[in-house]
C-alpha cells in the first residue's frame, strides 16, 4: 500500500516516544509462569477434594465427580502453561529492525 | 433485592482457599509489574512491548465483566438463542474491522488514546469534547460493575454491600495504581482462565443435569420460551420474536453501529491493542480476541437456557428469582466445594477485569488527553506518571460513589448499552468518516460528534420520561444509536463544504489513502508466517461466525 513519508508529527507524542528510550518494559516478567502457577495450585486443590467427595456432593453434582475432573484438568492445563514456557521462553527484547536494509 | 438469603451458597474453608489464592495472586501480579515501569508509556501502554496472544486474552477480556456474563446468562434464559447475535454478529465483525482497518491508523500514528486521534485528525474542541465524555462514561461503567459485585457477593455469600465494594475497589486500585496496564492486561489474561475454570463446569454440569444438547433442546421447546428459544433467526422479518427485534435492528442497529461504535472506538479496548509490541501484533490483538468470543456464548447461553428449564419460576420481577441470577442459581444448586471456590472466584474475576479495564482507559484518557493536553503541559514524564497513579486513585472513588447510580435500573445489561449508545455510535461515525474522507473538516468532525451524541441523549431521556415509546430498553438504544449515526453523517456532509480542510501532510498516517501508514516497518522474525497474517485470521474468524449460526439457525 502506500508507504511514503513519516505519520503526521506531534510534539506531544514525540516526547513520550524519546521518554520511550529509558523504558523499562523489557523487564516484564512471564505471564504463563503466573498462570501455570495459578493453575497447578487450584489443579492439585480442587483433584484432593475430588477424591474425597462424599456420595451427597457427588450427588449434588448429578452424579458427575466434577471436583476430579475439573481438578485434572486445571492441573494439565497449568502444567502446559509451565510446559510452553519452559520450551519457548519470551522472545528476546525486539532487535532494531527500523530499516530492514532496503 | 433483599437480604438475598435464598441465593446464599455454602463456601467451605477450602472455597476460601481457593479465593484467597486468587486474590493474592493478583496483588503479586502488581507488585511484580512494577519494576517495569520506568516512564509514562511503560505505565499506561506497557512500554508498548506485549505479545499478541497476552493482548488478545486482554481484549476479550477486558470486554468479559460480570456484567457480561451474568447479564448474556441472563438474556440467553429471557431470549434464547438470540442471544448468540450479541457475540456473533454484533461483536465479531467489527473486532476482525478493528484489526485490519482501523489498527494501522491508530497503532501507526502512535498516538497514546483513542481522544488523541481525534486531536491529530480534527481539532483541539473535538478531543476535549470526546476525552471527556470517555472519562465520564469509564467512572459510571466502573461504578456499575461495583455495584453489580457488591449484590452478588451479597447474595452469594453474606458479605455486607460496603465491605464487598471497598474489598473488591482497593484490590483493583491496588495492582493499578503498582503496577499500571501491566499489571492490568497481565491480571486480565488470569482472568480469562479463571472465568473460563468458573463457568465451565456450570454448564458441563448443567447439560447432564438436562441431558446433554437434545435433552436441553426438548426442555427448551416445553418451556416458556418454546421453539423459537432454539432460533436466532426464525421470524425475524417481524418482531414477533423472543427478543422483539427485526432483522434489520439485528444487522444494522446491533450489528453494525452498536457493536462497531463498542468495539472499534471504545479506548477501554483499544488500549490493549496500542500495548502490543509491534504492528502486527497490534492489528492481531482484536483478532485474537475475536476466536474466544465465538465460543463464549457456550458458557452463558447454554447456562442461561438450563438455568430457564430448571429453575422453576425464574424470570421474577424482583427477588432471587431474576434472570440475572440464572449463574448464580446454578451454582448453588450443582456445585460442590472445591468448584464452587473456583466458580465464585471466576465471578469476582470477571467483576475485576471489567472494572479494570474502564479504570486503566480513565487513568491514561484523564493525563494524557485532559491534563497534559489542557491543564498542565510541558511537565517531566515522572510528572505525568505520577499523575497518572492519582488519576487511578480517582477513578475509583469515583467509582464508589457512581456505584449506586446503578441501583434504579432493573436490567444492568440495557443500562450499559443505553450509556455506550449514547457515546459510541456518534463517535464511531465521526471516527469513520474522518478515517476514510481527506477532505472532513475539523469543524465538521467537531459538530458531528456533538450533535450526534445530543441526538442520542436527548432521544434516551425522552424515552426515559415517557415523551417516546419503544417495545423494549433495547429498541431504543438501537434507534438512538442509529440516529446519532445518521445525524453525523449528515452533519458531516453539511459543514465540510463550507469550512476549510486540513493540508495533506497532517492527515498523514491518520486518513485512508495519505501515506505514512507503515505495515511492515517493525515486523518481527515470525510475523511473517501465513498464521499470523491479520487479514487471513479475521476473514476465517468471521466465516466461523456465519457457520456457527447453522445450527441455530
Amino acid at each position: 500500500m502506500d508507504n511514503q513519508g513519516q505519520p503526521a508529527q506531534d510534539p506531544l507524542i514525540d516526547e513520550a516516544q524519546e521518554e520511550q528510550r529509558r523504558s523499562a518494559a523489557a523487564r516484564l516478567f512471564d505471564i504463563r509462569r503466573v498462570i501455570g502457577g495459578l493453575f497447578v495450585a487450584y489443579g492439585v486443590i480442587v483433584t484432593l477434594i475430588g477424591v474425597f467427595d462424599s456420595r451427597a456432593e457427588i450427588d449434588k453434582a448429578e452424579g458427575v465427580r466434577i471436583n476430579l475432573w475439573a481438578g485434572l484438568v486445571m492441573l494439565a492445563f497449568g502444567l502446559f502453561m509451565l510446559l510452553w514456557q519452559w520450551l519457548r521462553p519470551a522472545e528476546p527484547p525486539a532487535p532494531n529492525e527500523k530499516d530492514p536494509g532496503s | 433485592m433483599d437480604d438475598g438469603g435464598g441465593l446464599r451458597l455454602n463456601m467451605n474453608g477450602l472455597d476460601y482457599l481457593i479465593l484467597a489464592l486468587y486474590f493474592v495472586t493478583v496483588l503479586g501480579v502488581g507488585f511484580a509489574a512494577r519494576r517495569a515501569i520506568r516512564t509514562s508509556v511503560d505505565f499506561f501502554l506497557s512500554g508498548r512491548s506485549l505479545p499478541a496472544w497476552v493482548t488478545g486474552l486482554a481484549f476479550v477480556s477486558a470486554n468479559l465483566g460480570a456484567l457480561e456474563i451474568i447479564g448474556m446468562a441472563a438474556n440467553g434464559a429471557q431470549y434464547g438463542a438470540m442471544t448468540v447475535h450479541y457475540y456473533w454478529i454484533g461483536a465479531v465483525p467489527a473486532m476482525v474491522f478493528l484489526g485490519i482497518v482501523m489498527m494501522p491508523f491508530y497503532y501507526g500514528s502512535k498516538v497514546r488514546s483513542v481522544p488523541e486521534y481525534l486531536r491529530l485528525r480534527f481539532n483541539r474542541p473535538t478531543h476535549l469534547l470526546n476525552a471527556l465524555s470517555f472519562a465520564v462514561a469509564q467512572v459510571l461503567i466502573a461504578g456499575v460493575n461495583l455495584y453489580a459485585l457488591a449484590l452478588v457477593m451479597q447474595a452469594l455469600l453474606g458479605w455486607p454491600l460496603w465491605t464487598a465494594i471497598v474489598v473488591g475497589a482497593a484490590i483493583v486500585l491496588a495492582y493499578i495504581t503498582i503496577g499500571g496496564l501491566s499489571g492490568a492486561i497481565y491480571n486480565e489474561v488470569l482472568q480469562f482462565f479463571v472465568i473460563l475454570a468458573g463457568l465451565i463446569p456450570v454448564t458441563v454440569i448443567g447439560l447432564v443435569k438436562v441431558g446433554g444438547v437434545s435433552g436441553l433442546m426438548d426442555a427448551v421447546r416445553d418451556s416458556k420460551l418454546g421453539e423459537a428459544g432454539l432460533h436466532a433467526w426464525q421470524d425475524t422479518g417481524t418482531t414477533a420474536n423472543p427478543l422483539g427485534a427485526h432483522w434489520i435492528g439485528i444487522v444494522f442497529g446491533l450489528g453494525f453501529v452498536l457493536s462497531f461504535g463498542y468495539w472499534t472506538t471504545n479506548f477501554a479496548e483499544v488500549q490493549r491493542a496500542l500495548s502490543a509490541k509491534n504492528m502486527s501484533a497490534a492489528r492481531r490483538t482484536p483478532i485474537i480476541a475475536a476466536y474466544p468470543k465465538l465460543f463464549i456464548p457456550l458458557v452463558t447461553v447454554i447456562p442461561g437456557l438450563v438455568a430457564l428449564v430448571t429453575v422453576k419460576g425464574l424470570g421474577a420481577e424482583s427477588g432471587d428469582l431474576q434472570y440475572n441470577n440464572a449463574i448464580p442459581l446454578l451454582m448453588r444448586d450443582l456445585l460442590p466445594n472445591g468448584v464452587l471456590g473456583v466458580a465464585v472466584t471466576g465471578l469476582l474475576a470477571s467483576f475485576m477485569a471489567g472494572m479494570a479495564a474502564n479504570v486503566s482507559g480513565f487513568n491514561t484518557v484523564f493525563t494524557y488527553d485532559i491534563w497534559q493536553a489542557y491543564i498542565r503541559r510541558d511537565r517531566s514524564d515522572e510528572y505525568y506518571l505520577r499523575i497518572g497513579r492519582w488519576a487511578t486513585v480517582g477513578a475509583v472513588v469515583i467509582g464508589i460513589g457512581t456505584a449506586f447510580i446503578a441501583a434504579g435500573f432493573s436490567n444492568i445489561m440495557n443500562y450499559i448499552q443505553a450509556l455506550f449508545s449514547v457515546f459510541n455510535a456518534p463517535l464511531f461515525a465521526t471516527f469513520i468518516i474522518g478515517m476514510f474522507w481527506k477532505r472532513m473538516t475539523a469543524l465538521a468532525g467537531f459538530w458531528s460528534l456533538l450533535l450526534g451524541t445530543l441526538v442520542s441523549l436527548s432521544l434516551y431521556l425522552l424515552y426515559k420520561g415517557g415523551v417516546v415509546h419503544f417495545n423494549s430498553d433495547l429498541e431504543e438504544s438501537f434507534w438512538g444509536a442509529g440516529l446519532a449515526f445518521a445525524t453525523a453523517v449528515v452533519v458531516a456532509a453539511i459543514i465540510t463544504p463550507l469550512t476549510a480542510p486540513k493540508r495533506d501532510e497532517e492527515l498523514r498516517g491518520l486518513v485512508y489513502g495519505m501515506g505514512g501508514v507503515d505495515l511492515k516497518g517493525d515486523v518481527l522474525a515470525g510475523d511473517a508466517a501465513w498464521y499470523r497474517s491479520p487479514v487471513l485470521l479475521g476473514v476465517i474468524a468471521v466465516a466461523l461466525a456465519a457457520l456457527f449460526y447453522i445450527p441455530v439457525f
